[in-house]
């Protein structure tokens, strides 16, 4: 069930693996030219930031939009129930670095760019050490820029605008990065767990990669595991393996829990029971109505309120907003407000009909997916919580300690 | 050429000023808090007059008519 891939290696607490220690387990980065995007498209490699696109595909964008692309690792991860990408870049930063250096080879890329989240100390840390450890002229021209504590930095737009004008926010499309983004170069925005594994793919192959996965999945899949679980944190797992099997891995869980989040805070709540036979892939959650998102697995407790649970999230999500388009903005306070009227006072018949409106009028309109993920997360509240949502008592109830999902 | 148009809102540009929803109610209306909501699909032969009158009179140029994407290319 656990096969360590990208986690594979010294302990984790040990802290990052240096250079010499790398290269003596895995060898140096092979040597790659274009037709390594054959290799990812027959690997089946998708993207690990959120969307689930298909590695090669944006690749293929990139290589037919221009020359000189720009290739930035994504590390912003402001997804706040998320560890997985900040949990790899201080272990294991030179996987990172090598996919970073095998995108910027097959790409001809004329620059590289880590994008890492402020917050994320050490994250920061190792990133800028590693860095200065590669001997590759594609690496030591490249640069570490600061990602914003912001949920909406890690979108690739907000990336490409703030590396060109220093504003984390994103800007409309046309034209997607991958056709037209810094300095109006195509520049691929690539989560750092799928730069991992293309470190590794680069190395093994497709074949490799797929001889990880179960139920039809490919790979392995950085998870992470948050609230009611005796040992929340993130594991590596093969692709397909079900939510049980996950939450069995972090200690097992209160059979009598009322939900699970998968996919985090643009995912989905999931009844207790229905969720635990879901395969964590992609390809199969779709098949569902669902997404791996970031790869969060959130408990909510027998304990906890899920109307009270989704008012926080859907309060932080509408502050997070990037206030640029109206939709987005005043939809998701209006939204916010409403949960939050229900969730402080008690049910009523206006707010929840007004729940249901507006988040099927938010949808589609903003120059981002931030209030389409926000409404994804809501309707599938008052679905999962409907009977709570319609006679929810005036309490406003708090977290145990420790154990909230939000 | 196909005559297949839509119309397309920049939604960082708009700023809810509603001037189209009051020129062509036919495709779009308005939501809450005053932002377009547009029908989806072409805009109809007999109302292309009147989305061309709304994109040009929209004070902050939010709004353009293309053509409609065709499902079937890549």
């Amino acid at each position: 069930m656990s096969r360590l891939r990208l986690l594979a290696g010294p302990d984790l607490s040990l802290g990052a693996e240096r250079l010499h220690a790398h290269i003596e387990r895995l060898g140096p980065p092979p040597v790659v030219r274009g037709a390594l995007i054959d290799v990812l498209e027959t690997s089946g490699l998708t993207g690990r930031g959120g969307a689930s696109f298909p590695v090669a595909r944006k690749w293929r964008s990139v290589a037919h939009h221009g020359s000189g692309p720009v290739v930035v690792a994504n590390g912003a991860e402001g997804e706040p129930q998320s560890l997985k990408d900040r949990v790899l870049m201080s272990t294991r930063p030179h996987l990172v670095l090598d996919g970073a250096l095998l995108a910027a080879r097959a790409l001809k890329a004329s620059q590289v760019v880590l994008y890492v989240g402020e917050e994320h100390r050490a994250s920061w840390a190792a990133m800028a050490g590693a860095l200065a450890q590669r001997p590759e002229p594609e690496l030591r021209r490249a640069r570490l820029v600061a990602a914003p504590h912001r949920y909406v930095a890690g979108e690739s737009s907000a990336a490409v605008h703030l590396l060109e004008a220093s504003i984390a926010s994103p800007t409309s499309k046309p034209p997607e990065p991958h056709i037209a983004g810094v300095g109006g170069a195509p520049t691929l925005v690539q989560n750092v767990e799928t730069l991992a594994h293309i470190a590794l793919i680069g190395r093994y192959g497709a074949d490799w990669f797929r001889s990880a996965g179960r139920r039809g999945g490919a790979g392995t899949v950085l998870i992470t595991i948050a609230g009611a679980v005796p040992s929340p944190g993130v594991v590596e797992i093969e692709a397909g393996t079900t939510v049980r099997e996950v939450l069995d891995m972090a200690g097992g869980s209160d059979p009598a829990a009322r939900a699970v989040l998968i996919g985090g805070y643009f995912g989905a709540w999931v009844d207790f029971t229905t969720a635990q036979d879901l395969a964590l892939d992609p390809a199969a959650l779709r098949e569902h109505g669902l997404g791996l998102g970031c790869g969060v697995v959130g408990v909510i407790s027998a304990r906890g309120c899920g109307v009270c649970e989704t008012a926080r999230i859907m309060r932080y999500l509408a502050g997070e907003s990037s206030a640029q388009c109206g939709p987005c903005f005043f939809g998701l306070r209006a939204l916010a407000d409403a949960c939050g009227r229900i969730a402080e006072k008690g049910s009523n018949a206006d707010d929840l009909a007004r729940l249901h409106r507006w988040a099927r009028d938010v949808r589609g309109r903003g120059a981002c997916r931030h209030p389409d993920g926000a409404v994804t997360f809501l309707q599938s509240a008052l679905h999962t919580f409907a009977p709570e949502f319609s006679a929810h008592p005036a309490h406003w109830r708090a977290q145990a300690p420790g154990r909230g999902v939000a | 050429m196909s005559k297949h148009l839509e119309i397309a809102i920049d939604r960082i540009r708009c700023d809810g000023r509603g001037l189209c929803a009051e020129l062509v109610p036919e495709l779009i209306r308005l939501d809450d808090w005053g932002y377009p909501i547009i029908a989806a699909g072409p805009v109809p032969q007999h109302l292309i007059s009147h989305a061309q009158k709304a994109v040009a009179s929209c004070p902050v140029l939010a709004l353009a008519l293309r053509q409609a994407e065709r499902r079937s290319r890549e």
